[in-house]
């Protein structure tokens, strides 16, 4: 495993432990974008991360800084801002640090999952989708230019139990959700809450790519629940997580495709083919299929 | 409620005693435990209800057990009318304890597996694959011969608690990096666990393999 020399992989902020990993005194040695690094806490709970070099000794020095209850690093000099997601800060939410899972997948294949609605029905079976229901609606797409993310809006999908507290009242309801690609490697949505048109819970996904094939997906979560456990809100979430584990580790090719013609999409799919025009567009090299010339 | 499941979903072991409580149509109670991230089965009250520090425990009235397996062999024996899940005649009886303690020991390499890639344990990640693969060359070569015979199930006409066992981390092995290719009778045998009624799927688990 090499580091990559994509400049546009290397100046992104990328999760790379959540906040209690890391035993006070002790250290985590893994990995991103095909560099080595080592996170190591002291007792007082400060950490420091570094690249491990080849001798197997600490290299170069790397910021940390902690936000949505993850920490980050990044390999660039000039990376790309942190998201702004001001839900984190309110509060009577309840944040939701849902630790992480590995997985054999693209960074970019997760995120075009967590983008996907059509599959609820399919893999998430009676929880976010019903076989009934498998319509997924006209939605609206939008490269906000601002902020430079990608935007799903509109979007909604009859869910038989949509969240944990759903679950437990055992209503289905239609759920109103927003999409937001905020980087890369880092994608949230907004989905309404149960019994509560007005406010919007917050579910993230951050990537940490530790190769091209190889990811730990981190998914803290701001959301307005006061019924359920904290036990019982991050079961929920790797519930859900693991159902789409197995589908993103069987996808082929691996890598992402970003010519247009290399897999077809649906009307559903427009998400994902903003998604990756705007991949495209920044020129991103790391985890993209290299079409053969014919 | 009479039974108490100390339960985390996406374990294999709890997974064990939830196919057989549903198979069994029976109420229980469950009880979710943090094991990850929280490791709350290594708190100082969970080793109270388990000085193993292992989910899953159940509780039955004033009986506290823990183990799958020995929990497995528990319901079976006070709950199944049919004797079916638990055979007790002697040419059965051996043979399905054999199994049983065959899914609580070699086939637990594959949840190690499973462990080091979805959750980021630290263990030998080769080693694990390695003898998960021989426990289910031994699994796949046992299953064969009882498919020449004309056989489903591992040991009698009807499954049984050995099936139980042997199917959880057998099925999510793919999680952990060990796939199926290599044991055509071993696929077959999921297939038809997975038709059994009252059968309920767990992330992870193949479904149209």
């Amino acid at each position: 495993m090499s580091v990559t020399d994509d400049p546009v992989a290397l100046n992104q902020w990328i999760a790379c432990a959540y906040v209690g990993q890391v035993t006070p005194g002790k250290s985590y040695d893994t990995a991103m974008l095909g560099q080595a690094i080592r996170i190591s806490c002291a007792l007082d709970g400060t950490c420091t991360c570094h690249e491990i070099g080849d001798d197997g000794g600490p290299g170069r020095q790397l910021p940390l800084t902690q936000r949505f209850e993850i920490l980050f690093t990044t390999l660039g000099d000039t990376p790309r801002q942190l998201p702004d997601i001001p839900e984190f800060a309110e509060a009577d939410r309840r944040v939701a640090n849902c630790a992480s899972v590995g997985l054999h997948a693209s960074p970019f294949r997760i995120v075009e999952n967590f983008l996907d609605m059509a599959h609820f029905c399919f893999v998430h079976k009676d929880i976010l989708g019903s076989m009934e229901k498998t319509e997924v609606f006209t939605y609206k797409t939008e490269h906000r230019k601002d902020v430079d993310e990608i935007w799903a809006t509109d979007c909604a999908f009859f869910q038989p139990a949509a969240s944990t507290s759903a679950a437990e009242k055992g209503g289905g309801q239609v759920t109103y959700y927003k999409y937001r690609v905020m980087s890369p490697f880092s994608v949230m949505l907004y989905k309404t809450v149960y019994g509560n048109a007005e406010r919007d819970d917050a579910i993230c996904l951050f990537i940490q790519p530790k190769s091209e094939t190889e990811c730990i997906a981190y998914m803290p979560m701001a959301i307005l629940d006061d019924q359920s456990t904290m036990t019982q809100i991050i079961d929920f979430q790797q519930t859900i997580f693991l159902q789409d584990r197995i589908i993103l580790e069987n996808q082929r090719p691996v890598l992402l495709p970003l010519t247009p013609s290399a897999e077809i999409p649906t009307k559903a799919d427009v998400s994902s083919i903003a998604f990756r025009r705007w991949l495209k567009g920044m020129g991103m090299r790391f985890g993209i299929l290299q079409e053969q010339a014919a | 409620m009479a039974l108490k499941l100390y339960n985390y979903t996406l374990s294999g072991s709890c997974y064990k005693v939830r196919l057989l409580l549903d198979f069994l149509d029976l109420d229980y109670e469950r009880i979710p435990v943090d094991f990850f991230p929280g490791k709350e089965h290594k708190t100082l009250d969970f080793l109270d209800i388990n000085p193993l520090g292992q989910i899953p425990v159940l509780e039955d009235g004033p009986m506290r057990l823990r183990d799958a397996q020995a929990i497995l062999a528990h319901l079976a024996n006070s709950y199944d009318e049919t004797g079916h899940w638990l055979p007790r005649a002697p040419a059965l009886f051996g043979p399905v304890m054999m199994w049983l303690m065959f899914a609580g020991n070699e086939i637990m390499a594959a949840s190690a597996a499973r462990l080091h890639d979805v959750l980021g344990y630290e263990l030998d990640i080769e080693a694990a694959r390695a003898n998960a693969h021989a426990a289910f060359r031994v699994l796949d070569d046992h299953l064969t011969e009882r498919a020449l015979i004309g056989k489903t199930w591992i040991v009698s006409d009807h499954p049984t608690i050995a099936d139980i066992a042997c199917f959880p981390y057998t099925a999510l092995s793919g999680d952990g990096g060990i796939g199926h290719e290599e044991y055509p009778a071993m696929r077959n045998w999921m297939r038809a666990f997975r038709r059994l009624p009252g059968f309920n799927a767990v992330s992870g688990i193949p479904e149209f393999a």
